[in-house]
């Protein structure tokens, strides 16, 4: 059973009271590192940044809306070959999701790793970020308490990353510790939930017995309704995909740039397929397409890029969009890979990023199953 | 009066048993309609969904993807492997309005030939009546 329970905030400074709480950790020796959001100097990002100095967490927080790259890469770049220390991971839901699928993929050893989940109200994309923290001063302050029950954090004028507007999974499960503000009066206390085997913390952080009241009914709220606007998104997917001029219009702004495979946490290959010469052909093949079908679109191979990439990562996808943040384009690659990878993933009884026991579907198999795929 | 209609079919077989199959078929003096252009690989579960698709696109009318019979992959499982790949695929493809029945797998041993024949020739029928794959008129893809 986990240990569940509250932190008092000191002053009703959340942001003091975590910082306190990971500095807690790199002073009591329960990790040699801790890996968190931490404010750029000009204070208009935050970025993952691996934390020894507890005077460095000066300007941490773990609560800022803003995501500019997925931690779940960075965790694999800092286990990947089993270093001897230990670290604790500050992650988003969607961070701690990927690194659930990387950790099955072989990229991630989270055997040294403390886990930290929190909870998130939402993202906004980092230029959206950067105007609204140059104008507000204690910013994630003034997001908490003007949060919206159905919609998470708010901003006029802002939007939350679509990734966000529709994720019903903003409540980490299965981290080794959770740090919740959902329901929670974040001026006088937050929850913390510990699994059973780390829970000696509880006492080492000033856990205290409690529970945030009205936290499962808030939890319930908000997915209620980004689940309604999750649905609604793809039920216009589908409607856009029933003609095929709407499929080539949905992909006809890629430039192959490959931005997507760049920022998406799970495609973890060191060499991709399609930066390799495998789909490079003679000059005169180009002319020869152009003279079969009358004209080629150059450089070819666009929708077999995005049709590929989605046959590779649909079964791992967690739907953290950062794949859409990297599209120069705005390709709504978010939507497109959330609607498809549901039912992909039905077929194989599977979830990305729900379990680390859960077997990714292409590493297993059953002997009877799938007969429908035969002819 | 127009040419008929003659499909174009790219296949991708298993050196251990269906590639077998249609070397028995032609030595065994077979017939089955020439629509097909063979790609030998060493495991049905070697087929990467890039290829099959770049066959689609490219404007190849169907795909056929032979493996061994269930238990009896050289690899042991790469056959297995192999369908739910292909599983994925034909999801994604009808999930994006393409038409996923241009794709079939079918297992077929070493010893069958009369059966490779015979899929060849039920395919050929099946693209002739569906019609060519209007991936072919793109240019813009």
């Amino acid at each position: 059973m986990p240990t569940r329970g509250t932190i008092p905030v000191a002053q009703g400074d959340l942001l003091g009271t975590l910082r306190r709480l990971l500095s807690l950790l790199l002073e009591q020796n329960v990790v040699d590192a801790v890996l968190v959001p931490v404010a750029t100097p000009d204070g208009r990002n935050l970025v993952p940044t691996l934390v020894r100095d507890p005077e460095r967490l000066v300007a941490a927080d773990p609560v800022a809306p803003v995501m500019p790259i997925q931690s779940a890469r960075v965790v694999s770049q800092l286990t990947f070959t089993e270093p001897t220390q230990r670290i604790a991971a500050v992650l988003k839901a969607c961070e701690w999701r990927a690194t659930v699928e990387l950790t099955k993929l072989r990229q991630v050893n989270l055997d040294r790793v403390l886990t930290i989940g929190v909870d998130c109200y939402g993202t906004f994309g980092v230029l959206d970020y950067g105007a609204m923290a140059a104008e507000t001063p204690d910013l994630t302050m003034r997001l908490l308490e003007e949060v919206h029950p159905t919609e998470g954090f708010r901003w006029p004028n802002r939007e939350l990353r679509t990734a966000c507007r529709i994720c019903e999974h903003f409540v980490p499960q299965g981290v080794d510790v959770r740090l919740e503000w959902i329901g929670a009066d974040v001026r006088e206390a937050i929850g913390i939930e510990l699994q059973e085997k780390h829970a000696a913390l509880a006492e080492r952080l000033g856990v205290q017995e409690g529970d945030l009241l009205g936290r499962e009914e808030a939890i319930a709220r908000l997915r209620e309704a980004r689940l309604e606007r999750r649905d609604q998104a793809f039920a216009a997917f589908r409607q856009q995909v029933r003609t095929r001029e709407g499929l080539l219009s949905l992909f006809s702004a890629c430039l192959r740039c490959h931005n997507c495979t760049v920022t998406c946490p799970i495609c973890y290959c060191r060499e991709c397929i399609f930066r390799t010469p495998t789909f490079d052909h003679a000059s005169e093949q180009y002319l020869k397409w152009a003279g079969r079908r009358g004209a080629v679109r150059m450089p070819t191979d666009t929708l077999l890029f995005q049709i590929t990439r989605l046959n590779h990562m649909v079964a791992s996808c967690v739907g953290c969009g950062v794949c859409e943040d990297g599209c120069p384009n705005d390709i709504p690659l978010t939507v497109i890979f959330r609607a498809i990878g549901q039912e992909v993933q039905a077929l194989f009884h599977y979830e990305a990023g729900r379990s680390l026991e859960e077997e990714l579907p292409l590493a297993v198999f059953r002997e009877d199953e799938l007969h429908v795929v035969e002819r | 009066m127009p040419e008929a209609f003659e499909p174009r079919i790219v296949a991708f077989l298993c050196n251990w048993c269906t590639y077998t199959g249609a070397d028995l078929a032609g030595t065994s003096r077979i017939q089955y309609p020439p629509n097909i252009r063979i790609i030998r690989l060493m495991c049905s579960g070697a087929v990467d969904p890039v290829y099959v698709l770049k066959a689609l696109l490219d404007g190849a009318d169907g795909v056929l993807i032979g493996g061994c019979h269930p238990g009896d992959c050289h690899y042991q499982s790469g056959n297995y492997k192999a369908r739910r790949r292909v599983a994925i695929l034909q999801s994604v493809l009808r999930q994006l309005g393409l038409e996923e029945d241009r794709v079939w797998l079918r297992w077929i041993s070493a010893s069958e030939g009369r059966r490779f024949a015979e899929t060849v020739t039920e395919m050929v029928q099946y693209l002739k009546e569906k019609g060519p794959n209007p991936m072919r008129g793109e240019w813009a893809i």
